[in-house]
């Protein structure tokens, strides 16, 4: 009878402790690989260190936080990624959100195909998409270029070109102005396929009843999607949203192999996360990388504050 | 019992000559980039000859992605490779940040050897504080690369391109605008820029002077930078990077006529750039900067090899890169495979050097860039000379791309520069 309640207790005590067990190795891994950086980080960012292992670390106060923030590199760095992360966020979910649109439409057939098509870029290797848009934007013979010059001899292309002072051939990635439209170009066409699935799944979630009540009442495509489409797929949005500015200001890879670790004519494709990067294993300046790496934390933690505050459903759940 | 007797002798030998198998070996790693996985693979055979117990692994990784693993393994304090193959590029980087053994002392004295290495590749490897950081492993004399075919279609002598003056007029013969669509579609050079390092590359001061004045708005960088704009504002060059698929296509075509660079490419060109353009080329030497003056000489290109001291074999690794850097016949295979110039000057005596190569229309262009390599001037490194070449670089670009005045644009790089230097770290 005894043997039975122990037996009891500790069929009880396992039931309810397995399931920390069970996730500890993630926190395990955790606490080693997310949150050690993230303080050691914090520790360096008041130090200077080379970066070797066995140098020395010296405390120097906000030294590295001050020297930054006067460093003009540091302000044309945060200027091309502000910029960056606005011309390859906003197509980005402008056409997320059509494509969702229209893939989610009742009469459409093949979705399957268009959702992996458009879904595609995004687990293509990086490998293969450098080597493709390197064809593309290449100088002067790339395909963009090839279709520039030819459409130039056309008098309707001319006078676009000559209005926008374009005289094709063009260095894409060459020009100081053509840099940032170019590197978004890629980050768009990687991205929208990620964003168009989130508002797809947005999209499934809303009710029919509404739609059909819409069509009752004789409200336009337009109508629908102004008045309900959007408003419903606030919270969505406000995820997507927030996940680009997150990802628009450590954007390091598609400009560090588009432009080169110096971000291109005049760096014009120099982001933070280059900056970063260039400071600490390029000029072993770690504690300076550090504090930038915290810098870019607060812009990542006021900006994806700000696009929350705009997107808030009226209700103020998200 | 004699049962358990001759089990006993049994065991014993077992145990015998697994010692004798387990006789130290030791194992070290080379990490290294493509093509010199090839070249030190096959020198190998010969280093086991003199070093039996020594066991190499060679480790290739791409060539910024081994440059940036080695930095990150550093500043870990664990997992570099015994030897590192660091590129020129990158020398200035580790000279500033540490983490390499200093070769001068013991066991290592690379000292010794000093006499038998090219003199400016040497000078390279040091530190401004008297370290050698990394022994010369092979070398790459700056020179040109010209099409015979195009020069002698424009009647023109390569040898009395004796000025980047003479260079600049030769240009405007070559490039020409043949559609007539007011652009050049065939050019000198394919990138202005490189008209730019030739002269930055070939004085002894490199950024800064013995003192550690910074010099990149002395009289010599101006030069370079205005010889560059002028050589891409009058369509000399082609606006063409490196390593791009345009690059390739204008070896092919002709349609660049003159590329400065290092001797390697001559090896890339025959091999997989521009194969069927044998006996088209020639090799020829800088011009000189200003009239009267010698012809510039400069490097363009080479590699190093340095024991991190986290290495728990240095030794060992000393032997290898003592092996692969002073052994003629070492430095003669690493040619051979991967056309990595030997800096070992011994290795020169060779009579390979004097074959007569069949891709450059028979000139022994292997004896010029022997010459070239004598001349090129020992230069003055600095800690901050990787940061210096980042500035100059983005410089150099908004000036020939964005029509950045030279002065302004010099200016903005040294205060860039000295504000970086001014931190004193």
């Amino acid at each position: 009878m005894a043997e039975l309640t122990i037996g009891k207790k500790v069929n009880r005590f396992f039931r309810r402790k397995a399931p920390y067990f069970f996730i500890s190795p993630f926190f395990a891994f955790f606490l080693v690989f997310g949150a050690f950086p993230i303080f050691f980080a914090l520790y360096l960012s008041f130090h200077d260190w080379n970066g070797i292992a066995t140098s020395p670390m010296v405390f120097i106060g906000g030294e590295n936080y001050w020297y930054t923030l006067t460093d003009p590199l540091f302000w044309q760095a945060l200027k091309n990624t502000i910029v960056l992360t606005i011309q390859s966020s906003i197509p980005q979910h402008v056409l997320g959100l059509f494509f969702a649109f229209v893939i989610n439409l009742g009469f459409v057939k093949y979705k399957n195909f268009f959702k992996t098509t458009l879904f595609l870029p995004y687990i293509t290797s990086t490998v293969a998409v450098s080597m493709i848009f390197a064809i593309l934007f290449g100088y002067p013979y790339g395909f963009l270029n090839y279709l520039f010059v030819s459409l130039q001899k056309l008098p309707l292309f001319q006078t676009i070109f000559n209005w926008l002072r374009l005289d094709p051939p063009l260095k894409w990635l060459g020009s100081a102005s053509l840099i940032i439209p170019s590197i978004s170009t890629q980050i768009v066409w990687r991205w929208t396929g990620w964003n168009t699935i989130l508002y797809l799944a947005g999209l499934q979630t809303i009710p029919p009843e509404l739609y059909e009540a819409a069509r009752v009442d004789g409200a336009k495509w337009y109508q629908v999607f102004f008045k309900i489409t959007l408003p419903s797929l606030r919270p969505v949005l406000q995820f997507a949203v927030t996940m680009s500015v997150i990802g628009g200001l450590q954007i390091f890879n598609e400009p560090f192999i588009m432009v080169g670790k110096n971000g291109g004519t005049g760096r014009a494709g120099y982001t933070l996360a280059m900056y970063l990067y260039q400071t600490g294993f390029e000029w072993g300046y770690f504690g300076s990388a550090a504090a930038i790496s915290y810098l870019v934390f607060v812009l990542i933690f006021i900006f994806s504050f700000i696009s929350r505050r705009l997107l808030r459903s009226e209700e103020g759940v998200s | 019992m004699r049962k358990r007797g001759l089990f006993l002798l049994i065991m014993l030998f077992v145990v015998a000559s697994l010692g004798l198998e387990a006789a130290p070996k030791t194992k070290i790693v080379v990490g290294c980039f493509p093509a010199l996985d090839e070249a030190y693979a096959a020198v190998l055979p010969e280093f086991y000859k003199k070093y039996p117990q020594i066991e190499v692994e060679i480790k290739a990784l791409g060539f910024d992605d081994h440059h940036s693993q080695l930095v990150t393994a550093l500043a870990a304090g664990e997992g570099a490779p015994d030897v590192a193959a660091v590129e020129i590029g990158y020398v200035a980087q580790f000279v500033a940040e540490g983490g390499l053994v200093d070769l001068l002392k013991p066991p290592f004295n690379a000292g010794r050897y000093r006499d038998g290495v090219t003199p400016y590749t040497w000078a390279q490897g040091m530190s401004n504080d008297g370290r050698l950081i990394a022994m010369p492993a092979d070398i790459a004399p700056g020179c040109a690369f010209y099409r015979r075919d195009v020069f002698a279609a424009h009647g023109i002598n390569v040898d009395d391109i004796k000025t980047i003056e003479d260079l600049y007029e030769v240009g405007k013969k070559v490039s020409k605008d043949l559609d007539g669509d007011g652009k050049n579609d065939t050019w000198l050079i394919s990138d202005a820029s490189s008209i730019a390092w030739m002269i930055i590359r070939s004085a002894p001061e490199l950024y800064f002077d013995e003192k550690g004045n910074c010099l990149v708005d002395s009289e010599r960088f101006r030069l370079a930078f205005e010889w560059a704009k002028k050589f891409q504002d009058d369509g000399l060059a082609g606006g063409i990077a490196a390593w791009t698929n345009e690059w390739y296509v204008a070896f092919q075509t002709g349609t660049v006529a003159y590329e400065p660079s290092g001797a390697w490419l001559g090896g890339h060109l025959k091999n997989w750039m521009a194969p069927d353009t044998a006996g088209k080329w020639g090799v020829t030497e800088w011009p000189a900067l200003r009239p009267g003056e010698d012809r510039m000489a400069g490097y363009w290109g080479g590699t190093f090899l340095a024991i991190p001291e986290q290495s728990k074999h240095k030794e060992e690794a000393w032997a290898f890169i003592e092996f692969i850097t002073t052994n003629v016949n070492a430095q003669k295979t690493c040619f051979e495979v991967a056309d990595c110039f030997p800096a070992w000057m011994a290795a020169w005596e060779d009579k390979l050097f004097e074959e007569k190569m069949d891709f450059f229309a028979g000139q022994q262009a292997r004896l010029l860039w022997i010459d070239i390599a004598k001349r090129v001037p020992e230069v003055i490194t600095n800690r901050f000379d990787s940061v210096a070449n980042s500035v100059i670089t983005s410089e150099l670009g908004a000036v020939l791309q964005e029509g950045k005045p030279v002065e302004r644009a010099l200016r903005d790089a040294k205060t860039q520069i000295e504000r970086r230097v001014r931190r004193g770290r």
